[in-house]
């Protein structure tokens, strides 16, 4: 029965080391690792969420850009769309003030042309009052000695060919 | 390449195992012919005042290992076990060879009467204790400084320290935490320290050679000094209600007053407990041990069977060897997990709070 009968000895000597090794090991070798051991998954739990919190950002700016990209996208057609019509605005304003103004130099025109043609018929009508009274001074002359009765005579005869009679060439 | 060299390795290594005792035990049963194999299990079970390392031929290499004793008559003594060779007596010492004491040291009185001193010599058992102690300190501390070199955010350990970090999560995640309960932060150093110190031990008892190969774990003073320390850190810091569910449990009154039965089998479950926790470990590897040795032991008692017999049951016994030893590997390793599991779980019964 030897070897169920714990030995003084033995005992003593597993009390002793036994001890020294728990005191060593608690007090130097075990909460090291354990802490470290602990502390590393703390790290790796903070990292993973880090990487999801990461991840969802990313996600969010994506989505944020998107919509963006499509704000502007939607500004840019609006603002073409305006510039095009702003293009035809203006287009068909120049087009009304260009006919406006085409109408006004057509009417300038005109009545300068009146007024011109009517210069000239008056020049004309003098002229040829001149050369008719010269022409019948001579014809006259001979027949008629008093160049108002000369006068009278060829003033009715023009009017009585011409289509209007003018009010200046009566004075 | 490198797995073809690890196997072969492996290979060598359990052969060793099996045939190195076997070496050690052919000349043992040489010189003296005969061989006693019950003698040879129960030496190698045993403790002995020296270390015994080979016998080669008919030289028996061993360390003589100090023996210390304290005689009533003269105070403290310090020797060699060299000087008690061969039932020699020194400063009236000597090797009991009959009675009670056989195989311990004992001291004739003035008057004749023999007596057995107190003895604290270092024996075989004893200085595997130191060695093992010593090398076990030296990996944890080793293990621990590489920690202390490196930041959180470093890698995790690889190879070696990798390995004994695996072990220690296993450990402290699987036992301690789930166990032990909230003070397992507390308790962790202890139940880590007893787990490493077992397996440890129960390693270095399968290693054939020196310094290995001496029954630690399978002597009964071992296993009780750590069951004590798992009494310890159960009873001495039990809360108060661990005490009322022992001394005043839930039962019907007539169990516990006018007699205290259940308080009687609640104290005596506290004492079975360590016992249980001594007999497991104590029985599992001694039994281990001794089927190895008896496996090697065939060898030799069928060597004189003849050629054929001894030599087709020598590669049995080799095989069975192998296996005995892949087993005690396994053992090993379980027997500090239960060892460490069942501590973690009594003292987590000892920290129960209030109910409700």
């Amino acid at each position: 029965m030897e070897l169920f009968t714990p030995d003084a000895g033995l005992l003593f000597w597993m009390v002793l080391s036994f001890g020294v090794v728990f005191l060593v090991l608690a007090k130097w070798g075990f909460p090291v690792i354990t802490r470290m051991v602990d502390d590393r998954k703390r790290f790796i739990d903070q990292s993973l969420d880090a990487a999801r919190e990461a991840n969802e950002k990313l996600t969010d700016i994506k989505k944020q850009s998107e919509t963006i990209l499509a704000q502007a996208r939607e500004e840019q057609a609006k603002i073409l769309k305006e510039a095009a019509d702003t293009r035809a605005l203006l287009i068909e304003e120049a087009r009304a003030e260009a006919r406006t103004e085409g109408a006004r130099l057509l009417s300038e025109a005109r009545v300068q042309i009146q007024q011109e043609k009517e210069a000239a018929l008056r020049d004309i009508r003098q002229q040829t009052a001149q050369i008719a009274i010269e022409v019948a001074e001579k014809i006259m002359r001979k027949s008629l000695t008093d160049e108002r009765q000369h006068m009278e005579l060829i003033e009715r005869m023009v009017e009585s060919e011409g289509p209007h009679p003018l009010p200046t060439s009566e004075e | 390449m490198r797995h073809h060299t690890n196997y072969l390795l492996t290979v060598i290594l359990l052969l060793m195992m099996t045939l190195l005792p076997a070496h050690a035990l052919a000349s043992n049963s040489h010189s003296s012919g005969e061989m006693d194999v019950k003698e040879v299990i129960f030496e190698h079970l045993g403790d002995a005042y020296e270390w015994h390392i080979i016998t080669w031929g008919n030289s028996h290499i061993s360390l003589p290992l100090p023996i210390i004793v304290y005689s009533v008559e003269s105070g403290w003594h310090t020797f060699l076990s060299s000087r008690l060779h061969h039932g020699h007596a020194y400063e009236g010492f000597h090797l009991a060879t009959e009675g009670k004491y056989v195989g311990k040291v004992v001291e004739t009185l003035p008057s004749g009467e023999v007596v057995r001193p107190l003895d604290i010599s270092l024996t075989k058992v004893a200085a595997g204790i130191l060695i093992n102690s010593l090398l076990l300190v030296c990996i944890i501390l080793g293990v621990s400084s590489w920690y202390k070199r490196r930041e959180v955010t470093d890698k995790a350990p690889r190879g070696f320290v990798g390995a004994v970090e695996m072990l220690i999560v296993t450990v402290y995640d699987g036992i301690i935490k789930p166990s032990v309960g909230e003070d397992y932060k507390r308790y962790a150093p202890y139940l880590l320290t007893a787990f490493f110190f077992i397996f440890f031990s129960n390693l270095m008892g399968l290693v054939p050679f020196f310094p290995g190969g001496v029954n630690v774990t399978g002597n009964i003073a071992i296993t009780l000094v750590l069951a004590l320390c798992t009494f310890v850190a159960v009873n001495v810091f039990g809360t108060r209600e661990y005490w009322r569910e022992i001394l005043w449990p839930d039962v019907p009154t007539w169990m516990k007053c006018p007699l205290p039965l259940m308080p009687v089998i609640e104290l005596f479950g506290i004492f079975t407990k360590p016992f249980a926790l001594t007999v497991r470990l104590l029985a599992n590897i001694m039994a281990g041990h001794s089927v190895i040795l008896a496996l090697v032991c065939i060898i030799f008692i069928t060597h004189s069977m003849g050629a054929v017999i001894g030599g087709s049951l020598t590669v049995v016994s080799v095989l069975f060897s192998i296996f005995m030893n892949c087993l005690e590997l396994l053992v090993a390793f379980i027997q500090a997990y239960v060892f460490t599991m069942l501590s973690a779980v009594f003292i987590g019964m000892s920290r129960v709070k209030q109910h409700g």
